[in-house]
């Protein structure tokens, strides 16, 4: 897995560490029970902070996306690829939420918005 | 978890400048970045560790020891590298280890020569022919052949260029991987510990602003920024260092500060931000 940082430009470090290692699980480049570097040594590697990893780490566990296990280290947790897929539905779903609501503060009809709902889809999944 | 240095309540006063009740702690394995303007106390601060200058009043335990009453024994563990190297000019590196292991008992002749190998430190290179930072490097090189457990940097990168500086960084954070070293790190180039550090201590014309996690300071701020017109009084009175330009104004603002409906429109702040903001506050403040 390759974690790369760049100093404040992309939003805290450890949210960028986050945001690395869920793309990684997401991609398959992690499975579930694959143990992740240690913080010592991940901090070294990144020349991060000990605090900021374990902090990523921290958040990461609580959201369901990995597990320490006390003196053998940090695992992906099982099942996280589901949590995040769970995460990225809930997300799409607000995201739908937000379009329907500007589609009709814009007038338009139910059967228009499903027109065109359905020639997104045709674009976004057959192009 | 251990704290490997403890300072408290620590008071300097001279004729110009007061170091006015410092009080911080730095834990076995981290580093902690000590930041403030040139003339903030940093180095006096450092110097009181090392019982360099006297304070007023305050005390001072490395590895959970006096620093006073056990100065030799606390000693031998600490490594020290200042901004000018304190080597004779004339030695050349076999030297600087005769003059060096005489002095620690737990010298290592192995790690010095593998250290300067690794560094690229010719055997034969006099003190004087070494660059700025060849000549950090020879000081990290010392204190890593007697296994100092705590190493004190005094603004070690102001003299350097940014290819040494990082190879500081690395240098740092291997040193603590282990979980057993730490180090206090005083610099006024913050963007060195925007990555590295673990603990901030912050301090202004010899005020404590801050100490805590790096990651408390850095979220305890925000930017804001906006039309000239929106900023009233009430407003105002939260910024920190307000500038104000043709159109509109820039400052600082405390994260819990922020107005509700100004969320969105604040930005992270950097170290550097922060202690900008905070100085021209602070002499906003002196001059009134």
């Amino acid at each position: 897995m390759k974690i790369v940082v760049s100093n404040n430009y992309e939003g805290p470090i450890y949210e960028q560490i986050k945001r690395q290692i869920i793309q990684a699980i997401l991609s398959d480049e992690l499975a579930p029970g694959d143990t992740l570097p240690s913080l010592r040594s991940l901090a070294k590697e990144l020349k991060v902070g000990v605090l900021t990893v374990n902090r990523a780490y921290t958040e990461l566990e609580n959201e369901g996306y990995l597990q320490t296990v006390q003196g053998r280290g940090c695992f992906v947790a099982e099942k996280s690829s589901e949590t995040i897929k769970t995460h990225l539905l809930d997300e799409a779903k607000s995201l739908m939420d937000q379009a329907l609501q500007k589609a009709r503060k814009a007038g338009t009809t139910e059967e228009e918005i499903c027109t065109l709902f359905q020639e997104q889809c045709r674009r976004i999944y057959h192009e | 978890m251990n704290n490997m240095l403890e300072v408290t309540a620590l008071s300097k006063t001279y004729a110009d400048f007061t170091l006015d009740n410092i009080t911080f702690s730095l834990p076995e394995g981290f580093i902690m970045g000590l930041i403030g303007p040139n003339g903030s106390g940093k180095t006096t601060t450092i110097k009181s560790i090392l019982n360099m200058v006297e304070p007023d009043s305050g005390s001072i335990t490395v590895f959970g020891k006096d620093n006073l009453a056990q100065e030799q024994e606390i000693k031998r563990d600490i490594g020290v590298v200042f901004d000018n190297s304190y080597f004779v000019d004339e030695w050349n590196m076999a030297d600087v280890e005769k003059a060096y292991s005489l002095f620690y008992t737990g010298w290592s002749s192995k790690t010095y020569w593998s250290m300067l190998t690794k560094f690229r430190i010719a055997k034969e290179k006099r003190v004087k022919e070494l660059s700025k930072g060849m000549q950090m490097k020879l000081m990290l090189a010392c204190a890593f052949s007697y296994d100092a457990k705590l190493l004190i940097l005094d603004e070690p990168t102001s003299g350097l260029d940014p290819v040494s500086r990082d190879e500081l960084l690395e240098i740092l954070s291997g040193y603590i991987e282990d979980g057993r070293h730490s180090v206090l790190f005083s610099t006024h180039i913050t963007s060195d510990l925007e990555k590295i550090a673990d603990y901030i201590t912050y301090i202004n014309l010899g005020k404590m602003i801050f100490t805590g996690s790096k990651e408390d300071f850095v979220e305890g701020y925000r930017i804001v920024s906006g039309d000239k017109k929106n900023l009233t009084p009430d407003l105002e009175n939260l910024l920190i260092g307000v500038r104000t330009f043709a159109t509109g104004y820039e400052a600082l603002i405390r994260t819990q500060d922020v107005p509700e409906n100004m969320q969105t429109d604040t930005l992270q702040a950097t170290i550097d931000d922060i202690v900008v903001f905070v100085s021209r506050q602070a002499e906003k403040e002196a001059m009134r």
